[in-house]
């Protein structure tokens, strides 16, 4: 096999976090400084090493690249796969910079039990890589399942207020979509078997196979159950204001940017290749939902007095967007999803970390003790404006590209829904323009907000990357749609029997070449 | 030599002879030392049960009946009897402290552990009603004593009055279902019973043999509601022989009965299949339940161990080659996550703490940050999230129910390890999130630390690794049932 990795690569992404975190174990806990530099080199690490995911792909190469196998539990048949498309080398580049950009935010804001605190977050590292680049079922899911714990305690132990209630709460709801969710795995593995006669967990061979349609419908609930909690779609999404809005700033930019998108991915990944049929029938029902979550996560945004509270809606309305751009079962929808996800990962995880630095300094996140800082925290403010502008999809921005490519994905197939996806969109401006005319505009009234200080070097340095790809993506995004495109295509020819590979590049590529 | 027995016949109960011949050597050594060599006594019990653990290695492959067709000598046995092994190994490198502390006598005590785990092995390998019920009588026998070992501590009295009463019902119950089966069939042998009752046809009288037989041996396995008396007697009981109880014992009650309804009733499935489906679903949701309102870590345990015994009823509803090897998979596994949740609860038993109830463990991270870690890796594999041990238990479980089309117990199973997780992480905030509580220090002795070492290891490994363990229950799983008919477990 041509495309079998001679070099480890994929694994050594996945254990460079967890190989940093045993070595942590073993360092004093008072020496802090000494933990802070060596997560943060190990993150770096963990990014330097991802980057020949980006230089290495062969956008026109074979389907899954980097592939690593090893027998792994020989008597069931799961095996230690590894191995990424373009969208999962994405989604992993994603994870190992945002995870650096998160250690490198959590400097000072982390003051006690600073050890722990590291060693989970590189936990989580390892468990959200994991999830993005096994090919495995089994493996999948133990990845999956491993991200919910360290996330547990970093909500739990450095939350704030609610803190317990939120940690647990995150905790059950995912575990219950997610234990669903490996009933609905385990289905696919027995008539798997039953069609071939092989036990397998390989899920490209689950992709090949001709499920019975009304087994493929049980099977897409309960996938779309563990799927649909992490995403997350209304009205599974009551986990998600408070765990955002408990969570340490790293803990929401890490949630938002990376850990929503595991249910995305478990949508294209799983859902739509191997239930085409039931896919089909369920549009519907994941449209409409989608719809709601996104008129509904905007308007509540709006009414929110809290900043990350309404971060945190806003992600509700976007991931919305995405699923609805997802389920248009388009080409082009199905690249904007995939876009979109990137973009929200990189807007709403600064948006984040824009809070968090202002909490930081004044352990309030209510929005009315705000005003005016962009007199005091100039540097601040223009960031949050890029930041704000790439959210709403400004053009040259990132959002953009997203936005529209899910708008005309969608648009061929029902007006009706482009056109409420449209509103989304319009109420999101809103929300987020009123939210930055509240807190950066006008005279300081608050005595408190005006010695503040603007960013220092290294809070810069966190948003650096995030304003260069937003940049990147808004003006010049076809480096990343051409590694896209094998994996649009190999998604499309499953979901649509019909469907005819050549057109997804030209309907890309038109949709590139007209904006 | 008896008719019909040869030399073969000891040969083939060399690990029990073993056992059996060590746990009066225990008597003995016990007379011969003073007060001050006590901890010797539990090397001398490790040492009988390595020893015997050595003598029944050579059986792995044997699939024979011995003494006259009373004793099956096959792989199912042999996987049953290294579980039980393991169980009393690790009960017993965690008691000496605990028996320091208690100022209890370690020689009886010591001798019971090996006696309860002889009754063990015979329920495993008998293939005869009469062989089984005698190793459950030993088994039980020793477990009432080591229940009211505890003489000054009146829960520990209650419990084991309670437990001999409810036990010796329980008993009688089993025993006369075992007797109905024996006037219908004209035999006690179970593959012979099921030759003679399957041709014939399924009279009511059957079926209320049935019913007793599985109401007694609910008991056993503290189903609900033939839970009542578990709560009780694992907080009355001490600490490590409430570990014990609820693997080993529980283990072999899950031995005996698959022995009896797989090899002695397999044709009438249909008859005990929905029973135990009920059993299960009752049994997991009632135990999960109420344990979530437990502020004392050994009911809580209790609970957990009612739960589970649901779970494990999967494996025999599931009535399938997959079904079985899961609930050995768990059962072995659970050896594991259990004993070394009890390992943490035993340590924490020092002269001025009973250590006990959950506010005991608050704060227990920022003093003993290595016990806290393991109590969170055994209460995360109790729960059944990966990457633990537990979590591929229940996978086999979940996914034999599946196979053979119990979506719906399925279903409910993964609800309730979901809620399961509540309580199992609430230990945890404990251990994390609370002040510490004071006390005099923790001390790990040796033996403590390796029973920890022993079921940390146990629950990590087979977490990440457990092909060699699935590879050994499957062909274990493959032996029962099989022998004189030729009739595998495939043609369930």
């Amino acid at each position: 096999m041509s495309n079998v990795a001679e070099f480890p690569l994929l694994s050594l992404i996945l254990f460079t976090p967890l190989a940093g975190a045993i070595v942590l174990l073993f360092v004093n806990h008072q020496s802090t400084d000494k933990i802070r530099w060596i997560a943060n080199i190990v993150a770096g690490i963990g990014f330097l090493v991802s980057l020949p995911l980006w230089f290495w792909y062969e956008p026109r190469g074979t389907q899954w690249q980097f592939v690593e196998r090893l027998s792994w539990i020989p008597s069931i048949g799961a095996d230690y796969f590894l191995g990424v498309d373009g969208f999962s080398a994405l989604l992993v580049l994603l994870a190992t910079m945002m995870g650096s950009i998160a250690i490198l935010s959590s400097w000072t804001a982390i003051t006690e039990r600073v050890k722990e605190y590291y060693v989970f977050l590189l936990l989580l590292q390892t468990g959200m890589i994991g999830a993005f680049v096994a090919l495995d079922a089994l493996l999948f899911f133990l990845f999956w399942e491993v991200m919910l714990v360290p996330m547990y305690f970093l909500i739990g132990i450095w939350g704030s207020d609610r803190r317990l209630y939120s940690a647990i709460k995150f905790f059950l709801y995912t575990l219950v979509g997610s234990v669903v969710m490996l009933l609905g795995l385990l289905a696919i593995y027995f008539e798997h078997h039953a069609i071939t006669g092989i036990y397998s967990f390989d899920i490209t061979r689950f992709h090949g196979l001709d499920l019975p349609v009304d087994l493929q419908w049980w099977v897409f609930l309960a996938l779309f159950l563990g799927f649909a909690v992490k995403v997350p779609m209304f009205p599974f999404h009551t986990w998600l204001p408070d765990a955002h809005t408990d969570a340490p700033t790293a803990g929401s930019v890490i949630l938002a940017a990376v850990l929503l998108k595991m249910g995305t991915y478990g949508f294209i990944r799983f859902s739509l290749p191997i239930l085409p049929e039931a896919t089909a029938t369920f549009v519907p029902m994941v449209v409409t939902l989608s719809i709601i979550g996104i008129i509904y996560g905007a308007l509540v945004a709006l009414a929110q007095r809290d900043w990350k509270r309404l971060v945190a809606y806003s992600s509700v309305s976007h991931m919305g967007l995405v699923m609805l751009g997802m389920f248009a079962l388009t080409p082009v929808g199905i690249t904007g999803s995939i876009v979109q996800q990137l973009n929200h990962g990189i807007s709403t995880g600064a948006l984040f970390l824009i809070v968090g630095i202002v909490y930081e300094r004044r352990h309030t996140r209510e929005i009315a003790e705000y005003g005016g800082l962009s007199k005091v925290m100039p540097v601040y403010a223009v960031i949050f404006l890029i930041m704000t502008l790439s959210s709403i999809g400004l053009p040259t921005l990132n959002g953009f590209i997203g936005e529209i490519l899910i708008l005309q994905g969608v648009f061929v197939v029902n007006k009706m829904w482009a056109a409420v996806a449209a509103t989304g969109i319009v109420l999101g401006a809103a929300y987020m323009l009123w939210l930055y005319q509240r807190t950066m505009f006008g005279t300081i009234e608050n005595p408190k907000n005006k010695s503040l200080p603007d960013l220092n070097a290294r809070e810069v340095a966190t948003f650096v990357p995030l304003i260069v790809l937003a940049f990147w993506i808004g003006l010049y995004p076809a480096p990343f749609l051409n590694r896209l495109e094998s994996s649009v295509t190999y998604v499309m020819s499953h979901v649509n029997s019909t469907y005819a590979p050549q057109n997804v590049e030209a309907a890309v590529e038109m949709q590139v070449r007209g904006q | 030599m008896p008719p019909g027995f040869s030399a073969a016949d000891f040969y083939y109960i060399l690990p029990e002879l073993v056992l059996a011949g060590g746990a009066l050597l225990v008597l003995v050594v016990d007379v011969l030392t003073s007060r001050q060599q006590r901890p010797l006594l539990g090397w001398v019990t490790i040492g009988v049960l390595l020893a015997t653990t050595l003598t029944l290695l050579p059986f792995s492959d044997v699939d024979v009946l011995a003494s006259r067709g009373l004793l099956a000598i096959d792989g199912f046995a042999f996987f049953f009897k290294l579980v039980f092994l393991l169980t009393a190994l690790v009960t017993v490198l965690m008691s000496s402290s605990y028996l320091e502390v208690e100022g209890l006598r370690a020689g009886e005590y010591y001798f019971l552990i090996l006696c309860a785990t002889l009754g063990m092995m015979f329920m495993a390998s008998g293939i005869d009603l009469v062989t089984i019920f005698i190793g459950l009588e030993t088994m039980a026998v020793a477990f009432y004593i080591l229940t009211g070992f505890l003489k000054p501590n009146r829960k520990s009295n209650e419990a084991a009055v309670k437990y001999f009463l409810l036990g010796a019902f329980s008993l009688g119950i089993l025993l006369y279902g075992m007797s109905m089966l024996y006037g219908l069939s004209g035999t006690t042998n179970l593959r012979e019973l099921a030759a003679v009752l399957a041709t014939g046809e399924s009279s009511a009288l059957l079926i209320v043999a049935v019913v007793l037989v599985v109401s007694g041996i609910g008991f056993k396995i503290a189903a609900v509601p033939f839970h009542m008396w578990a709560p009780d007697v694992y907080e009355g009981a001490p600490t490590p022989v409430t570990a014990f109880l609820s693997v080993g014992s529980k283990a072999a009650s899950f031995a005996m009965l698959l022995r009896i309804f797989m090899e002695g009733l397999p044709f009438l499935a249909e008859v005990w299949q929905p029973m135990f489906w009920v059993l299960a679903v009752v049994t997991m949701t009632f135990g999960n339940l109420a344990a979530l309102t437990q502020s004392n870590i050994k009911r809580m345990l209790a609970y957990s161990s009612i739960a589970h015994a649901g779970y494990i009823l999967i494996g025999v509803v599931a009535n399938s080659s997959r079904g079985v090897t899961a609930l050995m998979i768990y059962l072995m596994l659970y050896v594991f996550m259990q004993l070394g949740a009890f390992a943490v609860v035993v340590m924490l038993r020092r002269r001025d703490v009973v250590g006990d109830e959950l506010k005991d463990l608050s704060g227990l991270y920022f003093r003993y940050p290595v016990a806290a870690c393991a109590m969170l890796f055994f209460m995360l594999s109790l729960g059944g999230i990966p990457p633990t041990a537990g979590f591929m238990g229940k996978f086999w479980l979940f996914s034999a129910a599946i196979e053979s089309g119990y979506i719906w117990l399925a279903v409910i199973g993964v609800i309730n390890s979901a809620i399961s997780l509540y309580y199992y992480v609430r230990v945890v905030v404990f251990m994390w999130l609370r002040e510490e509580t004071l006390g005099s220090p923790i001390v790990a002795s040796p033996a403590m630390a390796l029973a920890l070492t022993v079921a940390l290891v146990g629950a990590v490994i087979f977490g990440v690794y457990p092909g060699p363990l699935f590879e050994l229950a499957e062909a274990s799983a493959q032996s029962l049932g099989g022998v004189i008919t030729g009739v595998g477990v495939s043609s369930f």
